[in-house]
């Protein structure tokens, strides 16, 4: 049994404009140790669907199932979640400034979270161990900086405090929700060059989620690409990586420096659609170069491609290997063609 | 820290001279005449000029604001003119009141103010938000004056009538006389008072709350598996209180340059009472008294505020 | 300009233009192709409270302007005192709600229904004027401060603190008992105590428009300062001034009452809403109509310009949506 599976999850908010469908219909499971990446464009409901599992989803209608060892999260009352969410679930946010309180000490906001789940440990053996989680993800002086506030540290260094108290508690599962975005680009490395050797010492499974990627070429073990709010692509990474099968992924790919053809980048042209009352339809359709009559009038369903069990996706595109490299070709001709000088 | 009191001293000082030159100058161009006020109708000239005399008011302004100055340097604000008491002495008497009326009626209005604030913020759009939304937004519109009239018709009036004289129509009882009788003549003009600064802290509350609730750190400390009220409490309201803190200082400093409107409806003898009589007689000396102590009491309670906030924002530095 | 006018235009001419650019929801407005002035008024029109108040403030209004229609209706001229039986009693004191007074009459028998009707005229004339100067003020001291900065901006932000400092109502209260209660009077030392916080609010929109970069073009289009100043910066720090002018109007009022209430009000006979609660202390145990009318008038008042006031904001507020879900 996996560590967390989620199963047909669907989130709805209510507004002045209409229902927005954030998650329509998502399914995954993480295995302990492991790391699974959930990457897609900002808004394609990523945060909102790992939010909604530890219960930090306000004012939502949630449907489905979220088993966390053997616990339905979703219909686990709130003691039961209080004491999952910190001790079993640690979290990280983007915004390291904004995520941690700014009126106190960084050392108080790891000892509130290390005294929270366990009442006996003393004031001063929670400041000690504090002081140690600071020195394990890379903070120089841990001792003394344990008593500076947030906005003391520099961007990363906040990263790595978030870090230090979301794995304060040994957890099971570490849900990072674009650790590294606001961060530069050296900083990243070094963020995630943290994140993965807590994990390999704690044996800690990580959802990492991201927009990008190139952050989770290195570090993850399944991926999932979402979509206006479910999966377009499952697959492991190397699977994902040279052997993708949906349009959507091969446009993130083709939008990495590593990947595009010739360092020429192309973003996706266009914007993921509202999820305010989907049509019935393929929702990358409008902006799909492979778009053909039958993406207009179904919304395809996540289908096994390639004969793998373990990758999946959710395109009308022939699921075997030749007939999508075939619908390759032909793009690739079309394109061609209408490049072709006069 | 200390330049930023030293500045802010200066400054404070500035102004306290400035008001001081104001408060001298419009009373010497304004047409009233004390001294013929005080001398009566039929009076010869020469019992007015004597009287003019013996109030200084025949000196030139400047002399007169000299005057004013040098003593005051000496801890003398001079005499009223018509029971020549001195006014450091009307002051101290009035001070006791209006510091009773305030402070008394700040516990409510806080705790008040707050709570229901807090309530408004955590159950947004739920019926208790709009109930006490609502019940602030009244009492928000209530004028103090009407306010006060009102509970002294219901609670005064219709309830001594009925046979119970819980609460005086006014009048003030020191503390010296036995807390009984000072708390029976304090409540209504505490009440009256809270009330209507209740509805603004609640207001304030409200909207400082939700918008700390948005927080990403909030997120965070409901991430960390710690109990909701916790979360609300220690991480919301710690942020929350900063600018409710603010406000609060800045009232504080206002009113205890007086409480005009519920001292006069009650006829509490405090700060704002003395004030608006010393104005209808003409009283200079109790009027540039208390125009002092007031303005000194804002610029106080304003430099105490900008240090409030850096303590309680490490964020802030004082410069 | 009216408010209907600039929504029309204001969207599609996108942000270097009038209108757009200038807050969040602004800037999303104008993505939407909508203007943020029909966006607000759009969910303005949706507050049920705030339509209600708008209507009851139309209603006071219409009864401010037609105030001698209730003295020729009922007869009574609002400074008549009328001594017969039907106005006061044997003790001479004021008399209940009759057919021939309908609100009852004052301690000089004097009409309280006229009176009120005409005391709505004082409060909305000193409630509109005194704002506006208030406004006017400090918007242009604000514009001015935040625009040029150095200097200037130094001298006004001290003027700022010093007129903040001045305990406000002792301030008014002895400017108007030295030069004696009048409309213009009671306006002036009213809008003088009151402008530093719009000034302020006005500074701090402009200190953070005047980096962006619809300013800067209008500058490099070789665009004058005071252009700049009153056709790039003021529209938009116009939605922030609107709201605290419509919540500013009410405790103009209250003040103007308080005034009136403390014996500073307008010269006698004048009706006004605040010297006739005053009148009606001593006689509020026996004439309860006498203190009631007035007051609820006032409250009333005030209430339905707070709950107007209170929509504008939210309506033009861009936290208003993210709570919806809740
Ligand atoms: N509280 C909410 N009310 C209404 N819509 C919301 C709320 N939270 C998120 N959404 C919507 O849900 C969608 C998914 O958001 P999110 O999960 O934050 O995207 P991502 O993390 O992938 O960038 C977005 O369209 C967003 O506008
Ligand atoms: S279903 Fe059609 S539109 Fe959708 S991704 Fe596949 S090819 Fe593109
Ligand atoms: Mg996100």
């Amino acid at each position: 049994m996996s560590l967390l599976e989620i199963r047909d999850l669907e989130v709805a908010f209510n507004t002045s404009d209409g229902v927005v469908r954030a998650v329509r219909g998502l399914s995954f499971d993480v295995d302990r140790g492991q790391t699974l990446a959930i990457v897609g464009e900002s808004g394609s409901g990523k945060s909102v669907a790992t939010q909604t599992i530890t219960g930090l989803t306000r004012g939502a209608k949630v449907t489905g199932r979220a088993t966390f060892d053997g616990v339905d999260l979703l219909q686990a009352d709130r003691q039961t979640l209080q004491k999952i969410r910190g001790a079993r679930i640690g979290m990280i946010f983007q915004d390291p400034l904004s995520s941690l309180h700014p009126y106190y000490r960084v050392g108080w906001q790891i000892v509130e979270m290390l005294r929270a789940h366990d009442k006996s440990i003393s004031k001063s053996a929670a400041r000690d161990r504090a002081a140690y989680l600071l020195s394990q993800v890379g903070i120089p002086h841990a001792k003394e900086r344990i008593d500076d506030y947030p906005h003391q540290f520099s961007g990363g260094m906040r990263q790595r405090v978030m870090i230090a108290m979301a794995m304060a508690l040994e957890p099971d599962l570490l849900i990072a929700d674009e650790p590294t975005t606001a961060l530069d680009v050296t900083v990243q490395a070094q963020v995630l060059t943290v994140m993965r050797r807590l994990q390999e010492e704690m044996g800690t499974a990580i959802i990492l989620i991201t927009h990008d990627l190139g952050v989770v070429a290195e570090m993850s073990d399944q991926i999932v690409v979402m979509y206006a709010g479910h999966a377009m692509e499952k697959a492991g990474r190397r699977e994902l990586f040279y052997g993708y099968h949906n349009p959507y992924t091969e446009g993130l790919l083709a939008s990495l420096p590593v990947h595009g053809n010739a360092g020429r980048l192309q973003p996706i042209a266009g914007t993921p659609p509202s999820t305010i009352d989907p049509p019935a339809r393929c929702a990358f359709a409008p902006r799909c170069p492979y778009v053909f009559d039958r993406c207009w009038q179904e919304d395809p369903p996540l289908r096994t491609v390639y004969d793998d069990p373990a990758h999946s996706s959710a395109c009308w595109l022939p699921t075997d290997r030749a007939g999508r490299q075939a619908a390759r070709a032909k793009l690739a001709e079309a394109r061609a063609v209408a490049e072709e000088p006069v | 820290m200390l330049r930023f009191l030293v500045r802010r001293t200066l400054l404070g000082v500035f102004v306290l001279w400035v008001i001081t030159v104001l408060t001298f100058t419009l009373f010497y161009v304004a047409p009233n005449n004390v001294a013929q006020t005080l001398a009566g109708r039929q009076a010869t000239p020469q019992v007015v000029a004597a009287i003019s005399k013996r109030l200084g008011l025949d000196q030139p302004l400047w002399k007169q604001y000299v005057d004013f100055v040098w003593h005051a340097l000496h801890g003398n604000l001079g005499y009223d003119y018509y029971y020549q008491l001195p006014v450091t002495h009307i002051i101290a008497t009035a001070l006791p009141v209006t510091l009773s009326l305030v402070l008394g009626a700040a516990v409510i209005w806080l705790l008040l103010g707050v709570t229901n604030g807090v309530l408004s913020a955590v159950y947004p759009r739920s019926l208790v938000d709009r109930g006490l939304t609502t019940f602030a937004i009244f009492f928000y519109s209530f004028p103090s004056f009407v306010l006060g009239l009102v509970l002294l018709y219901f609670l005064y009036y219709r309830l001594t009538l009925s046979g119970f004289d819980w609460f005086p129509p006014g009048s003030y009882a020191p503390l010296s006389a036995g807390v009984g009788p000072w708390l029976q003549h304090m409540i209504l003009p505490w009440i009256t008072l809270a009330l209507v600064l209740a509805a603004t802290y609640t207001r304030l509350t409200r909207g400082s709350m939700l918008a700390v609730l948005g927080e990403d750190y909030i997120r965070t400390a409901r991430s960390k598996g710690i109990s909701e009220s916790r979360v609300v409490l220690r991480h919301g309201l710690r942020s929350a209180l900063t600018p409710v803190v603010t406000q609060f200082g800045i009232d504080l400093g206002q009113l205890i340059g007086g409480v005009v409107v519920t001292e006069t409806v009650f006829s509490l003898p405090g700060i704002g009472k003395t004030n608006i009589d010393a104005l209808t007689r003409q009283d200079l000396p109790v009027i540039v008294g208390t125009v002092m102590l007031a303005s000194a009491a804002v610029v106080v309670a304003n430099i105490l505020v900008d240090v409030g906030y850096a303590f309680l924002d490490p964020r802030v530095r004082l410069h | 300009m009216s408010v209907d006018e600039r929504g029309a235009d204001a969207g599609p001419l996108g942000p270097t233009e009038e209108g757009a650019g200038g807050s969040q929801p602004a800037a999303r407005a104008a993505i939407e192709g909508r203007s943020p002035w029909t966006l607000a008024i759009q969910r303005l029109r949706k507050d049920r409270a705030a339509m209600i108040s708008l209507g009851f403030i139309i209603l006071i209004i219409l009864i401010a302007i037609f105030a001698p229609v209730f003295a020729s209706i009922t007869g009574h001229p609002p400074n008549e005192q009328y001594h017969g039986a039907q106005a006061l009693t044997e003790a001479g004191l004021p008399k209940g709600p009759s057919g021939e007074f309908w609100w009852g009459t004052d301690d000089l028998g004097r009409d309280v229904l006229v009176r009120t009707a005409y005391g709505a005229r004082i409060s909305l004339l000193v409630g509109v004027l005194a704002t506006a100067l208030t406004v006017a003020i400090g918007v242009v001291l604000g514009l001015a401060a935040g625009f040029f900065g150095g200097f200037i901006d130094t001298v006004l932000s001290r003027l700022v603190d010093v007129v903040l400092s001045v305990p406000f109502l002792l301030a008014v209260l002895a400017l108007v008992s030295i030069f004696g209660a009048s409309l213009t009077i009671t306006v002036l030392v009213i809008g003088c105590f009151s402008w530093a916080s719009v000034a302020r609010i006005v500074r701090g929109q402009v200190l953070s428009l005047r980096e962006r970069e619809f300013v800067e073009a209008a500058r490099s289009l070789g665009s004058s300062d005071w252009r700049i100043m009153f056709v790039d910066i003021l529209p938009n720090v116009l939605t922030q001034v609107i709201v605290y002018t419509t919540l500013l109007i009410p405790v103009v009022i209250v003040t103007q009452a308080t005034l009136s209430f403390l014996g500073l009000g307008l010269p006698p006979p004048t009706a006004d809403w605040g010297g006739m609660i005053s009148g009606a202390r001593n006689t509020y145990t026996v004439a309860p109509w006498y203190i009631g009318f007035p007051s609820a008038a006032l409250i009333l008042t005030t209430l339905a310009f707070n709950l107007f006031g209170d929509g504008v904001a939210d309506a033009f507020d861009p936290r208003a949506d993210r709570l919806i879900s809740e």
